[in-house]
Parts: structure tokens; sequence; C-alpha cells
């Protein structure tokens, strides 16, 4: 055998939905050929073919993540800018779901 | 919102069981379901139909699990795991409901375990050797299961309205299964046939070799003509049937193969218990712990 079959079944990150969940949740990865059998095969290993469940595959070679090394940078503008925050005021009473 | 692991996101709001990946909600598909025999029904036949439709599946999940361990990838391995499980489970359910017809005390582990080769009354294109032993290969098992679950899949969709009520349940669970099953060998026959040069000889051989033993699927036998109203007549699935290959070989530029059907012996076949030599291995290896321990639980 020239190539070994893992070289043409790339890999692909499963997102699930579950039944009564709200959104999709990475769940883990597997191989397949193409689109279809990641879908066919996610269903097999993931959800075990649940009713009502979604999912979305993705080819890994198309996230893009962002890099441990900039994490600093990246995500600092958040917890020590105090002013960027809306907590100088009391919230109403009568405002429950804000 | 945080959450220790992606399951639990999922499961999120889903109650009690929400600890579990997709809960644990599981449903007996026969609760609620009237075991009492129907009226007018005879016995006999009734029994028999069942095991038939019992062995069809018991036999083919045995050879499916076969390829345990041997499928050509990882994924591969746990899809024909499925459908082996699923058939496995309407193996269970049709059998139990043949000893429980049949009132003389045997249940499915009897049935499975304690009857011999002349007995079994599957047809023989689940019985043969199609990989991944000598006999066949990935293509072959491929083209079995996609002929195999057409044809069952036809008939479970008309025994959703079958007068006994435990095979209509059976049949109701079993459409979904079976509709997987279709999808799967179809979806495989499109990537083999649409393939390599290679991939593809192997398919159309594949087909060949499963040929001669579909035109069994589609004849009726006196036990399906004496249950009007509770079994299914195969001999008006034929239509049906082809045009569904047609569209998936039509889709992967194959043709139907233009080879004679296996003949019967003596005028027997598969339904009879008449077998390939094939079926007395397959019982030797599958039967071989409850025949040294008989009466054993376990």
């Amino acid at each position: 055998m020239s190539e070994s079959p893992r070289s043409s079944w790339p890999l692909y990150e499963v997102f699930v939905r579950g039944k009564r969940g709200l959104n999709h949740v990475h769940v883990g990865s597997l191989h397949a050929p193409d689109d279809e059998m990641a879908l066919r095969n996610a269903r097999d290993l993931y959800t075990r073919r649940n009713e009502g469940v979604s999912i979305w595959v993705v080819p890994a070679a198309a996230i893009t993540a962002s890099s441990p090394d900039e994490k600093d940078p990246f995500f600092a503008p958040a917890a020590d800018k105090v002013y960027r925050h809306p907590t100088f005021y009391s919230i109403p009473e009568d405002v429950p779901h804000l | 919102m945080s959450f220790d692991n992606a399951y639990e996101a999922i499961n999120d709001g889903a109650g009690e069981d929400a600890h579990w990946a997709f809960g644990t909600g599981f449903d007996d598909p026969l609760a609620g379901v009237d075991r009492a025999l129907p009226a007018g029904v005879p016995v006999a036949e009734l029994t028999a139909y069942c095991l038939m439709l019992g062995d069809d599946a018991l036999v083919l999940s045995q050879r499916l699990a076969e390829w345990c361990s041997r499928a050509p990838e990882l994924e591969e391995d746990v899809a024909l795991a499925n459908i082996a499980l699923d058939l496995l489970g309407q193996a269970r359910l049709l059998l139990s409901r043949a000893g429980e017809v049949e009132g003389a005390g045997r249940d499915e582990d009897t049935l499975a375990y304690l009857r011999d080769e002349h007995e079994f009354r599957n047809v023989r294109l689940v019985e043969i050797d199609c990989g991944p032993g000598p006999g066949g290969d990935f293509a072959s098992t491929i083209a079995r299961l996609l002929v195999f679950s057409s044809w069952r899949l036809a008939v479970f969709s008309r025994l959703v309205e079958s007068a006994d009520p435990v095979l209509s349940a059976v049949a109701a669970k079993g459409v979904k299964e079976l509709a997987y099953h279709r999808d799967h060998a179809a979806q495989w026959t499109l990537r083999l046939a649409g393939g390599t040069e290679y991939s593809r000889e192997r398919m159309v051989a594949g087909l060949a070799r499963v040929w001669p033993l579909v035109g069994e699927l589609f004849d009726p036998h006196p036990v399906e003509l004496a249950l009007p109203g509770v079994a299914v007549d195969p001999s008006l699935l034929r239509p049906e049937v082809d045009q569904v290959l047609d569209t998936v070989f039509g889709a992967a530029g194959l043709h139907r193969p233009e080879i004679a059907p296996l003949s019967p012996v003596a005028g027997r076949t598969g339904r009879d218990g008449a077998h390939t030599e094939a079926l007395g291995y397959l019982l030797a290896e599958m039967q071989y712990l409850a025949r040294s321990l008989p009466g054993a639980s376990w």
C-alpha cells in the first residue's frame, strides 16, 4: 500500500446540539473521507442516533484558532478595565431579565 | 453558565439524566403493546413468520459482527457494529415473539442457540461469507447490506400495518434503523463505485457475489400467504426495491447484474431450512458455548 488510508481521511471537528440544548457544543473529532460521511460517522460516534439533535461537522483545516502565545494581549481588554463595564448604577427591581 | 465538560453543556436543562451525555431516556419499543394473539391468526404460521424475520436479522448480525476490529477504518468499524446491534435488537424481539406465539416455552436464547441448521428460516443471502473472511470483502458486505436493507425496509414499512400488534411495533422501531442501514450502504456503494478503478471493480464483483440470492427475497412462502393482513407478501415488493436499487445504481454508474438466481435445493430454499454450507459453520461458532453448557444462565 503506497499511502496510509488515514491520509485521505482528513480530520473533522464535531459540534452537537442536544435535544433540549440551546447551542452547538464541540464534542470531539473524527476522520472521514468527506463531509457526508463525517456527518454520518458523527451520528454514530457522538449521538447514538438519538432523535432531535443537530450536528455540525467542520474540516479541522477550516478552523482558525487563537494562539496561546498571544493570550495576554488578546484577552486583556476585559478584566482590568473596570470603566468598560456598566457597574456604576443600581438595577431597578422591576426589570427582571437584565 | 459554566460547565465542566461539553456533554454537560449539551444537556443543560435536560433534567434528571443531565449527567449522561444524551440522556438515559431509552424507550421500550414494546411498552404498552398488547401481546395477546390476535383472533383468527394461525399459530404455526405466525411462529414461522416471526422466525423468518428474526433469523434474517440474527444471522446477518452475526456476519456483521465478524467485522469488529477488521473494518477499513475505525469509524466504519463503529458503523458496522451499530448496524449489527440494530439487527440483533430486531432479532431478539422477533424470536421472543416467535417463542411466545408458539407457546412451547422456547425463549429467544433457546431459539437462537438450540436450533439446528435445518430449523433456521433465514434467506440464504444473509448467511453467505461476504467478508472479512475469504469469501468476500468490504464491497460485497456493502452490496449485501444495500440489497438486504432495501428489501427489509420495504417489508417493515408495510409490516407497520400488521394485524399483529407486536409485529407492528417491531416494524415501527425497525423502519428508522433500516433507513439508516440502507443510507449507509448506498453511501458506500457510491464511494466505491466512484472511487478508484480498483474499488469500482470490487463493487461490481461484490454485487455479482450477492445477486444470485436476491431473487429468494421476493419468493412468497406459503407461511406469508397464509397470514393475510399479518405478514407481507414479498412478491409485491420487487418493483419498489428495484426502483430504490436502480436509483443508487444510476447515481453510482452501475448496472443491475444479469446473473441467474441460485436454484433451490429440491424445491426448498433458506425459508424452508435448506441452506448453503456456510450456515452450519456460522452456527457452530455462534452456538458453541450454549451447546457445551446447556441450561446455564448468563
